[in-house]
């Protein structure tokens, strides 16, 4: 029976049919789900490290202890785990690992668009690459399995859309019942990568990645499709979808390890068609690889697609962007691949209507510190989360917004570098945990006077609430020890360190302000749970505006809440609409209530107690 | 049904309920034989972006994304994105849309005004006679729960596909908490009349 599954739940699937016995990772959008549905499986430990790196660490102690292991990230994760990634792929392991990196074409959820194909090739680590859920669940069992032949780490690279698409999935039944491992490997030349030994190292894994080469020749996963000799296409990943549909008659070689590359193969194919192309995402990789292999593709010289503005690295499809069908025909059709057409594009009937971007949430406890921080106009560093929304307006309060945990060094390095003005960092919870503790280290340590606010919503938000070090559970709910924030930074060397409820805002303003008059470091710990987690609402009560005393002075509408509307009700001395709240909207946070000068927004106390709230349904 | 099945754009705006349709006509798809692709993009998104999920059946689906101007059908859970996505519609597709205005915050402080009625039905009809309406949220409400908007427009849906409905009652049993199935059943129920009455 086939199941409906992601690509993300197809591959935890495969981990646990695989036998896996640890998974780690961090959250990270379209990671997120792999370990959230790994960790629902018997007989598995699964955990949230606090971040990437230390979760593909954790994976290479198991996979040393004999046991399959895999760590999951988004791609940028892979940069932050980057170091243990290359020491393993040194050192080989007793039992399979699988590193899973999930790519973010477009950048729907990322700060770059980074091709992590790059890196394993850069490692020497073989790389796979599905199209689709069934491709993610029967790469990842075989991933196993080649980490095993040939002593490797294996990287399994997804996109977003082969994450987030949900197709049916042949699954297996059963878990591959491993035999326990012995002891603890005490193998020096190969798992102590002292100078010494890692001189010699070095040739075993190229070597090895030559071995992989040869097996990549007749590894089942890259297949020949024999159709028309007219057009052949090689292509591996979500691109291979396209394909199909684009060129339904074209032969194609669909690479499912698309690095190292079956070099006699693509000859093969090569030399059997009359015109080749390659079909990627992002990169040319494969592309690269074919041409220096001599082997001329259709279009590769001098040919610059329609629209970009830079030098053309890439022949026919984009460098930039996920690919889908609209952009790989109207590519195709540039490249005199498939026939002009005489109709017009579709005409555009979306003009000049109001945008609807991601903004903070209403009742988003992030929103009072930019509300004051934009008010104080001071330079403002901000991190990785929700809270990068606070440079959208009205709020407008982010001047730079780079990688986890950079807001704190940024401010430290703008603050030695002598910049005048007083330099803020603003970091979530679960990115201070990531990677801001050696930042805030470096700011006590060398003592500059970099004002640090840590918005400490109680989970990991963005993500869609995952537990982190400071939420007191696991990943599977189960209560730990919670890290308190405050001892730790007292422990730094942070003298000035408060910690106020989040929607204070009064209190935010006064200890901001007091705060750029001394000259010392300081970190504030806003602390309030995100709204959206079932134990905030419940506290949900919606405010309402009394229409009398409103004059429609907007001030209101500056704290950015999607809640505050304006009413169709003008005042009669200004002619503005006064303001309404949203009640469907409204979870009574009380930030409009006290920064309105004329009381006109009823607090939670002065608002008659509504009926519970409703029982969510869906 | 047709053999080669339907394309669904839903778009609708985040905390409405978007997904977990898109999760049952993924299940519909597949009782009824076809290969099925859904795709989504999560992310930045939690309560007000405009959120969209892409549904194929097809005997054999590739791409998960629907190009514009090739959608079968545009299942909306608010006005404004109707139009924000018409353009993904074939022409002469069918729009259901719930009668349901959210003010995006722009309105507040970018000042381009939510268009009104009249506008919205002139930019549907452009592509499209076929645009049918109902009151989601108002039947949703009535019913007491106007989280449950989302399966009335389902219900609305089914009245206007030809599909048995003992099939749209197997996938919400397995897609709908059990606590919940009587109450979705009632707004799917609502929804399929509300149409019925219509057309």
């Amino acid at each position: 029976m086939k199941r409906l599954l992601s690509g993300n739940e197809a591959v935890a699937r495969a981990a646990w049919e695989a036998g896996v016995r640890v998974g780690s990772g961090y959250p990270g959008t379209p990671s997120t789900e792999i370990m959230e549905a790994f960790a629902l499986y018997p007989g598995v430990y699964a955990e949230w490290a606090p971040n990437e790196k230390v979760g593909l660490d954790v994976a290479v102690g198991a996979a040393y202890a004999g046991r399959r292991a895999f760590a999951t990230m988004k791609h940028v994760g892979l940069n932050v785990a980057s170091d243990a990634f290359f020491a393993v792929a040194m050192t080989g392991v007793e039992a399979g690992l699988v590193v899973v990196s999930a790519d973010d074409p477009s950048m729907h959820s990322s700060q770059n668009e980074q091709d992590n194909r790059q890196f394993a090739k850069f490692a020497r680590v073989p790389c796979l690459d599905p199209a689709d859920s069934q491709d993610a669940h029967d790469l990842t069992l075989a991933a196993f399995d080649l980490s095993e032949q040939f002593d490797t780490p294996v990287m399994l690279r997804m996109t977003t859309r082969v994450c987030h698409t949900s197709s049916p999935v042949e699954v297996g039944e059963q878990r591959e019942n491993l035999p326990e491992p012995g002891k603890y490997p005490r193998n020096l030349g190969k798992y102590c990568m002292i100078p010494a030994n890692a001189r010699k190292r070095h040739p075993v894994i190229e070597a090895r990645i030559a071995e992989l080469a040869q097996f990549s020749e007749t590894f089942e996963h890259n297949r020949i499709e024999w159709r028309s000799s007219d057009l052949g296409i090689i292509t591996g990943g979500a691109a291979y979808n396209y394909a199909r549909e684009v060129f339904p008659e074209a032969s194609i070689l669909k690479l499912g390890m698309v690095y190292p590359l079956p070099r006699q193969k693509i000859a093969e194919f090569a030399g059997r068609v009359d015109k080749l192309i390659v079909l990627e995402e992002l990169d040319p990789f494969i592309e690269d690889q074919v041409r220096l292999m001599g082997i001329p593709l259709h279009r590769a010289a001098d040919f610059t697609p329609a629209g970009t503005s830079y030098p053309v690295t890439k022949s026919i499809f984009p460098i930039s962007l996920e690919l889908d069908l609209a952009v790989v025909r109207a590519s195709s059709r540039t490249a005199g691949l498939l026939p002009n057409l005489d109709t017009a594009a579709p005409s555009q009937t979306n003009g000049s209507l109001p945008v609807r971007p991601p903004v903070l949430c209403p009742g988003c406890p992030h929103r009072s510190s930019f509300y004051v921080l934009h008010k104080l106009g001071v330079p403002v560093n901000g991190d990785i989360g929700c809270y990068t929304l606070g440079m959208v307006q009205p709020l407008d309060a982010l001047h730079t917004v780079g990688c986890m945990g950079a807001s704190v060094g940024v401010a430290h390095g703008a603050a030695v570098a002598g910049d005048k003005e007083r330099h803020v960092a603003v970091i979530g919870d679960s990115t201070f945990f990531h990677s801001a503790i050696p930042a805030l280290i470096n700011v006590a340590y060398n003592r500059s006077n970099v004002i640090t606010i840590i918005m400490d919503n109680r989970v990991t938000g963005m993500t869609g609430h995952q537990e982190n070090p400071g939420t007191g559970r696991t990943l599977q709910n189960q209560q730990t020890r919670e890290i308190e924030i405050e001892p730790l930074v007292r422990a730094m060397g942070f003298d000035k360190v408060l910690t106020v409820p989040s929607f204070d805002v009064a209190l935010i303003e006064k200890t901001l302000k007091e705060w750029l008059k001394s000259d010392e470091p300081a970190v504030l710990i806003t602390r309030e749970e995100c709204a959206l987690l079932p134990s905030a609402k419940a506290r949900w009560v919606p405010l309402e505006v009394v229409s009398d005393k409103c004059n429609g002075c907007t001030l209101c509408f500056r704290v950015g809440c999607p809640a505050i509307l304006k009413s169709d009700q003008m005042d009669p001395k200004t002619g503005r609409p006064l303001a309404v709240i949203d009640p469907l909207l409204c979870t009574g946070c009380e930030i409009c209530a006290q920064i309105c000068p004329r009381d006109a927004i009823l607090f939670r106390s002065q608002v008659s107690r509504k009926q519970a709230p409703q029982e969510v349904a869906s | 049904m047709k053999p080669e099945g339907i394309n669904f754009v839903l778009v609708g705006v985040g905390g409405q309920g978007t997904l977990l349709a898109s999760d049952i006509l993924a299940e519909l798809g597949l009782r009824l034989g076809f290969d099925v692709k859904k795709a989504e993009v999560h992310g930045m998104s939690q309560r007000g972006g405009s959120v969209t999920s892409h549904l194929r059946w097809a005997p054999h689906v590739f791409s998960p994304i629907i190009p514009a101007g090739e959608a079968d059908i545009l299942l909306a859970f608010e006005k404004l994105e109707a139009v924000r996505f018409i353009g993904q519609l074939k022409p002469n597709g069918l729009v259901l849309v719930n009668d349901y205005a959210i003010e995006p915050l722009s309105v507040q402080t970018g000042g381009i005004p939510y268009p009104e009625d009249e506008e919205i039905r002139r930019r549907l009809e452009q592509v499209t006679p076929n645009v049918n309406w109902v009151k989601g949220m108002n039947i949703a409400e009535a019913l007491g729960n106007t989280r449950t908007a989302n399966v009335v427009l389902l219900g609305a849906l089914s009245a206007l596909l030809d599909i048995d409905t003992g099939h749209w009652d197997a996938v919400l049993e397995l897609r709908v908490p059990a606590r919940h199935l009587e109450l979705n059943r009632r707004a799917f129920q609502a929804g399929r009349e509300a149409v019925a009455a219509v057309v």
